[in-house]
Parts: structure tokens; C-alpha cells; sequence
């Protein structure tokens, strides 16, 4: 990461977009958006759009990779060749077989996966427009993909990065804050268990600065984790309007 | 697609042996929950490479070759030359390691290390341009896991850090604007020592640098890289448990610690300061 000369904070301690150092950007989540898919979710965070998948739980394909004891979890994120500033090949880069590693990881952590021996549970995250932190609104997205697929959970898994900008712990980087930013800390997070599911850090923070960065990500976690809620809930009441409604039509 | 590992096998009986042993404050080699395996660096093996070392962590070998060739730089960094790390889980090294393209598990292993380096500006990267937009030298880190016997991270971290720190190269003249190689071999310069250092989790009790076996009922690990001054510089959580926000930053901690006593052993080793 390189040492910013842009500045990122302005005299009034006001970030490039306009918000406080703790202040995220507006998050925007629709559930059970695709026909085809058993669970779906959309995400918008400052200038991302990610959509989110989940297929299964399904018999697993090929047959070798299924666990006797346990549903087996894949997953991908990958990230549309238009989704940045330069083209990007749709072969999926080193990157984004980390990051798929590490959001299975993180999921992994709230399925309960025991409940479903020799099938698998399929997750597809599709990046179509990438801001800062994207890996961590594609876990917020594909948790309630994976809510909205009926999959058992052991809580819905909420995430978000901190950064460090002009020398100041801030929360939820954009793009040019996590280019000129010192440091991104993504964490992923279930609040009732008080459990990270992911955490990756690359930058320069001295401990402290680490620990101060770590409450605010949690804290972020536990306000993404009530708009999930209150997404998913949106969906059902969609759903039972609509029931009412064809219930008045027919009488 | 990142898929659920199918785990080698390991005896129930086993299995309970090392979680009751560690509730018991000990482990399967008889080490204490904070020991570290006997580290032990040797370098400069391979004359051909610019540096290598091989590092053996208890019975885990690594093996790190650095070659230093002239190259040309990215487009956004056109005054910086390039650093490229990466890992092999070469066959030989462990039943469960295949010949073919890199397993998730190697680029992970190989991105770990990379962020250590890269982020704690080991290499300072503006010194190696030549001709900028045309000419810099290339840091290929090149490691080969040579005997799996767990805690991969921080023996390849290690391994690479100690063979960078050995590292010579070729000086070079400017002759209008054309780069002529000289014989003189001048050290590759490091500006900074980052450490690696994995805590591991086991049945809720965190111990460091697992074995193998340890490795097959760890829940969750977290690696933290810190550098020279002891600030964090990368870190990195796998496996399919979680961390509670404590052992998180008690991990940090222990890590940092840890990671002193690391530098001064690859320092010693390298004899570079």
C-alpha cells in the first residue's frame, strides 16, 4: 500500500466522500432477486454492486468430492471483466482463488453443514461493479443468499473492513481510500457468538491501532448484520402482501 | 471453486489424544502450548540462485530460492521494480500434494508471504529501477515446500526473508541508456525483516506453530506478520472455525512477541546485521 500524498482527510476531519472516519458508506440489500437460484441477494455499498448466489443444498457434482458426514461448501467469487477502471480477464486470477478461499472459510464457520451428508451447498458471488471492500460486501450478500436459500444457519455472517487514512483508523475504504490508505483490515463477523469468521490485514498498524480498527469493524458488523435482518424481513413481507392481495382478488 | 477439503484420515484415537493432551496444557510432541519448534536456517545451498536458504521447523522443510533478473516494470509503478513470490507444494513433500497447477492452498501459502514482504517494504522497490518505464530488476521469491510437516506459513515466510537477506546481485553501468551487467555482485538491499508467526486453534485453547497432525483437529488459525519495529503488517485467518475478538489480540500479541525472537534467529543466521 502506498504512503498517500492525495489527502485523505479533510480540516474538518471529513473523509473524500464526505463522511466521518467511523461513518460507513450507504448500503443498499435486496433478497431474492433471481428466479432460478434457491437463494439470492444483491448488494450495493458505496459504488459496489455484487450479486450473490446459492445453489443446494444439491447432490454434489462430481460425485467424489461429496463428505460422508457433512455437506460439502463451494465457492466463487469472481469479478465481471467490465466490474473495473481496466478490463479484467473473467479467468479468475490468484486473487480471487484467495478470496474464494477465505469467504468459503467464513461461511463455512455459520452453516450448518452437518445436517446434510454427501450433498453440496453452492455459493456464487458475482462482483459487476467493484468499489473498496468488496470481499467483505460479497459475505454480507452471499450470507443472505445463503438465509434466503432455507440453508440452515447458525447466525447470518455480516462484514466489513477498517482502514488506516492519513494516519487515522477509519472505517468501510472506497476505492481511492484503499489504494492511498496505509492499511485494510476486512472482518467478518457473527454477533450473537461474538465470532470472526475472516479476518485478513495488509498495511502498517501498530497494535493499538489494531485493536481500536478491530471494535470499529465489529461495530460496523453489528449494523450490517441488523440491515440484513431487516432485508431478509422486507422480502417476506413482500411475500405475504402478495398473498393477501391474490387472496382479495380471488374472493 | 474453493471447495471444502477432504482431510487426510486421522485416528479418532489420535485425534482425542491431542485435544485431551493440550486441555492438559501439552502437546503430541511434548512441547508447551507456546513453544515453537527447533528452528534451524541454512544458506546459500543453491550457487546458481542470487540467494536461497532452506529453513526446517521441527521436521518441516522449506526451501526459498530468489532469482534477480532484469525485467520491465508494471505500467503504474513504471520507477519501481517488481517483486513476485511464488510457492510450490512440490509432490515429494507430502502424500497429499499432486503434480499440476497451484492449489488453492499454494497461492494462498504464496500471497501470505508475498503481503509480509510487500507491505512491510522489505524490498525497497525504487531502487531497483534502472531505466524507468523500460528496466528493472525482477525479485523472483520462489518457494518449494520440501517435507510437510505442518505450519507451511511460517517456515516458507521464514525462508524467504532469510534467503532475501543473503541475496547478492549484479551492479550496473548506464551506457546511453543501454544496461551493461558488471561481475561485481553487490547485496540485494532489505530495509525491513518481516516475521510470520501462526497461533493455532484447538479445541478453544490457542497454541503456536502446530504439527501436522495438530494441524488435522485445528478449528481456526490466524497468522500475524509484524516487521521490524513490531507493527503488524499482514495478517491472515484460515479454517472453517472462528476466533473470539480476545484471542484475536491476544494472537496479536503472541505473535508480535514471538516474532522478535524469530528475527533475532534469522538475523543470526544470515548474518546480514
Amino acid at each position: 500500500m502506498s504512503k498517500s500524498e492525495t489527502k485523505l482527510i479533510d480540516e474538518n476531519g471529513l473523509r473524500v466522500d464526505g463522511r466521518k472516519l467511523d461513518e460507513l458508506r450507504p448500503i443498499r440489500m435486496e433478497v431474492g432477486l433471481l428466479e432460478k437460484a434457491d437463494g439470492s441477494a444483491y448488494i450495493e455499498q458505496g459504488k459496489n454492486r455484487i450479486i450473490a448466489a446459492v445453489y443446494g443444498p444439491r447432490e454434489a457434482h462430481p460425485k467424489h468430492i461429496a463428505l460422508a458426514d457433512r455437506a460439502v461448501i463451494r465457492c466463487r467469487y469472481h469479478m465481471a471483466p467490465f466490474s473495473v477502471e481496466e478490463r479484467k480477464s473473467p479467468a479468475p486470477s490468484r486473487r480471487e482463488l484467495e478470496l474464494s478461499k477465505v469467504i468459503r472459510e467464513a461461511l463455512e464457520t455459520s452453516i450448518v453443514s452437518e445436517l446434510y451428508p454427501r450433498t453440496s451447498i453452492d455459493i456464487f458471488i458475482e462482483v459487476l461493479q467493484s468499489d473498496g471492500g468488496s470481499r467483505c460486501a460479497g459475505i454480507t450478500a452471499a450470507s443472505l443468499a445463503l438465509a434466503d436459500a432455507g440453508v440452515p444457519l447458525r447466525e447470518i455472517v455480516a462484514a466489513c473492513a477498517a482502514t488506516k487514512i492519513d494516519g487515522k483508523v477509519a472505517l468501510d475504504a472506497s476505492d481511492i481510500e484503499d489504494k492511498e490508505g496505509q492499511a485494510d483490515l476486512p472482518v467478518a463477523f457473527m454477533p450473537k457468538s461474538n465470532a470472526v469468521t475472516l479476518i485478513q490485514m495488509d498495511g502498517s498498524l501498530t497494535e493499538d491501532e489494531f485493536n481500536q480498527a478491530l471494535d470499529m469493524a465489529i461495530g460496523a458488523c453489528k449494523k450490517i448484520n441488523e440491515m440484513q435482518i431487516e432485508a431478509l424481513k422486507r422480502k417476506y413481507l413482500a411475500v405475504k402482501e402478495q398473498a393477501e392481495e391474490t387472496r382479495e382478488a380471488a374472493n | 471453486m474453493s471447495s471444502t477439503p477432504q482431510l487426510p484420515p486421522i485416528a479418532k484415537v489420535e485425534q482425542k489424544t491431542i485435544v485431551d493432551l493440550i486441555a492438559r496444557e501439552k502437546r503430541i510432541d511434548e512441547r508447551n502450548l507456546m513453544d515453537y519448534r527447533n528452528l534451524k536456517i541454512e544458506t546459500g545451498l543453491v550457487e546458481k540462485a542470487n540467494g536461497s536458504a532452506l529453513v526446517h521447523l521441527g521436521k518441516t522443510k522449506v526451501m526459498t530460492g530468489i532469482k534477480i533478473e532484469l525485467g520491465e516494470p508494471f505500467p503504474d509503478t513504471p520507477n519501481q521494480g517488481v517483486l513476485t513470490v511464488n510457492a510450490e507444494l512440490v509432490p515429494l513433500a507430502s502424500p497429499s500434494f499432486e503434480p499440476g497447477p497451484p492449489s488453492e492452498t499454494a497461492i494462498e501459502l504464496a500471497r501470505v508471504v508475498d503481503r509480509g514482504l510487500r507491505e512491510s517494504k522489505a524490498i525497497p522497490l525504487d531502487k531497483l529501477c534502472v531505466v524507468p518505464r523500460k528496466k528493472v530488476f525482477v525479485v523472483f521469491v520462489d518457494v518449494y515446500v520440501l517435507d510437510h510437516d505442518g505450519n507451511l506459513i511460517d517456515a516458507s515466510a521464514t525462508s524467504a526473508l532469510a534467503a532475501l537477506l543473503t541475496s547478492k546481485m549484479k551492479s550496473y553501468e548506464l551506457e546511453e541508456g543501454e544496461v551493461r551487467m558488471k561481475d561485481e555482485l553487490v547485496p540485494l538491499p532489505i530495509h525491513n525483516e518481516p516475521v510470520a508467526v501462526t497461533v493455532a486453534k484447538i479445541d478453544g485453547n490457542l497454541v503456536l506453530d502446530p504439527c501436522l497432525d495438530e494441524e488435522l483437529v485445528v478449528s481456526s488459525r490466524l497468522t500475524v506478520t509484524s516487521d521490524g519495529e513490531g507493527n503488524i503488517c499482514a495478517m491472515q485467518k484460515g479454517g472453517m472455525g472462528p476466533f473470539m475478538d480476545q484471542e484475536i489480540r491476544q494472537a496479536v500479541k503472541i505473535a508480535i512477541a514471538k516474532g522478535k525472537e524469530i528475527r533475532d534467529i534469522i538475523r543470526g543466521a544470515t548474518g546480514r546485521r
